[in-house]
């Protein structure tokens, strides 16, 4: 795809942050294991890397977390922040195959991009995230992995079943306009 | 929304200081107390950022109840280290002082007890750093301070957007929340599970699709007024560097450099008071 860099991606960046940032407040807890949870947000970041590409999707995913984190927890834990602008740039990189704006986010779409979110949350949280962990924080290596794991869960969980459902509804509204085509 | 930080008007010499200053001093703070493990170190830190925090007057009310927060968040982390690796300080520290026998392989250690002090200093030390930066820094401020650094104003245009939007969609959130509660959904903890997944969807959509909306409309606006036609563009609210970000950046910096030089003296990362 090419990857142009206009007014709207800076507005999607800026719009797309400020709900991600606020959609962090609301979790869904999963289990006993500490600081991870359901997360609604990541449904939302899945979806505007999907719709606007892997520039928004990475940017999103680094500013919110780290401001989300900053703003709610008054700390940033930074080894999870860049798994997330990993996820973000992945699922950004095949925004073009989705079509979601031009309405045409049907079945080989929507398996598609749950292939495509489950491998870079594989990557993001079973890889990274507990690497980097174990790098920056010394922590010990099996809690940080099954926090990696439980992330890696819930996030394929959320965006598979809230993000595909948002990404379905928004291609059918947007994709009234995709009815005409353009004449020469 | 009450249970977020946000920017305060003060008149300090932080509050004074350029946004951007501010954003170098909280990354290379948060950089040296991220990979820092040495007691000695983390401590003059955790002195120091308190000392700032008091200097820029922030209140108690401000940023009590998400103290208290990261105060939870931190125990059950403390805890669940413990859980999974009783032994991690043993493998750190090279040594074993058993201090108490608990049940099964869990036996508390010396060694432990200090790796998890370590843990907790590293979370306490970024802490101020993080409310400062946030309580102190005027956002459009932030914005203007970091196109005149050198970074290109669209980076400075989307921090900005985000700050200043982040308390309408939060508006937006809570308004869609009462509209639905009004219609019945439940979503309290009484409800079970998959139905709170089901109504938080009820405002996630809503919530999603209006933002939506709002870039088009955002995007076409500033498209109108030519926005991104020049390289250059003027700020209201910029401010110029002075002398005390000067001081303030050549502070943190031999600061880093000092702490970087303590931590790896002996080769490690960790200041190992067994051997």
């Amino acid at each position: 795809m090419k990857s142009k860099f206009g007014i709207k991606e800076v507005v999607a960046i800026g719009i797309g942050t400020a709900l991600f940032v606020a959609l962090t407040e609301v979790q869904i807890p999963l289990g006993f294991i500490p600081n991870t949870a359901l997360q609604p947000r990541m449904a939302l970041m899945g979806f505007l890397a999907a719709v606007f590409g892997p520039i928004v999707g990475g940017i999103v995913g680094l500013l919110g977390h780290a401001l989300g984190d900053a703003l709610f927890y008054g700390s940033v834990w930074w080894s999870w922040v860049f798994p997330e602008a990993v996820v973000g740039i992945v699922i950004g990189l095949f925004a073009a195959k989705f079509a979601i704006k031009d309405g045409g986010f049907a079945t080989k779409e929507i398996v598609l991009f749950n292939i495509v979110q489950i491998v870079a949350n594989a990557v993001a949280w079973i890889v990274v995230a507990p690497l980097l962990d174990i790098v920056i924080y010394a922590e010990p290596a099996n809690k940080v992995f099954a926090q990696g794991a439980w992330a890696f869960l819930g996030n394929i969980i959320i965006i598979g079943i809230l993000g595909t459902l948002i990404a379905i509804g928004y291609s059918k509204i947007g994709g009234k306009s995709s009815s005409l085509s353009k004449e020469d | 929304m009450s249970r977020v930080l946000s920017y305060e008007e003060k008149d300090t010499w932080i509050h004074r200081l350029s946004g951007v200053t501010k954003l170098i001093f909280f990354l290379l703070w948060s950089v040296t107390s991220m990979i820092s493990y040495d007691t000695r170190v983390l401590l003059v830190m955790l002195v120091l950022s308190l000392v700032i925090f008091a200097m820029s007057k922030t209140k108690w009310q401000q940023v009590g109840t998400v103290f208290k927060f990261i105060m939870l968040f931190l125990c059950i982390n403390l805890i669940a280290i413990f859980f999974f690796s009783p032994g991690q300080g043993t493998k750190i520290y090279g040594t074993e002082t058993p201090l108490w026998h608990l049940f099964g392989h869990y036996t508390l250690t010396e060694e432990q007890l200090f790796y998890e002090f370590n843990v907790m200093l590293k979370y306490l030390t970024v802490i101020p750093a993080v409310f400062m930066f946030i309580v102190t820094t005027n956002p459009s401020e932030f914005a203007a301070s970091m196109n005149k650094v050198g970074i290109h104003y669209n980076v400075g245009y989307s921090m900005a957007i985000a700050l200043r939007y982040i308390p309408d969609v939060q508006d937006d959130f809570s308004k869609i929340k009462h509209a639905q509660e009004a219609r019945g959904i439940e979503m309290s903890k009484k409800a079970p599970f998959v139905s709170r997944i089901k109504s938080m969807a009820s405002i996630i959509f809503p919530l999603v699709f209006s933002s939506m909306d709002r870039i088009d409309v955002v995007s076409n606006a500033m498209e109108l007024r030519g926005f991104g036609k020049h390289k250059k563009r003027t700020w209201y609210s910029a401010r110029p560097f002075k002398r005390n970000d000067y001081l303030t950046l050549a502070f943190v910096i031999l600061f880093v450099i000092a702490a970087f030089i303590i931590t790896f003296r002996d080769g490690s990362r960790f200041y190992n008071p067994f051997v």
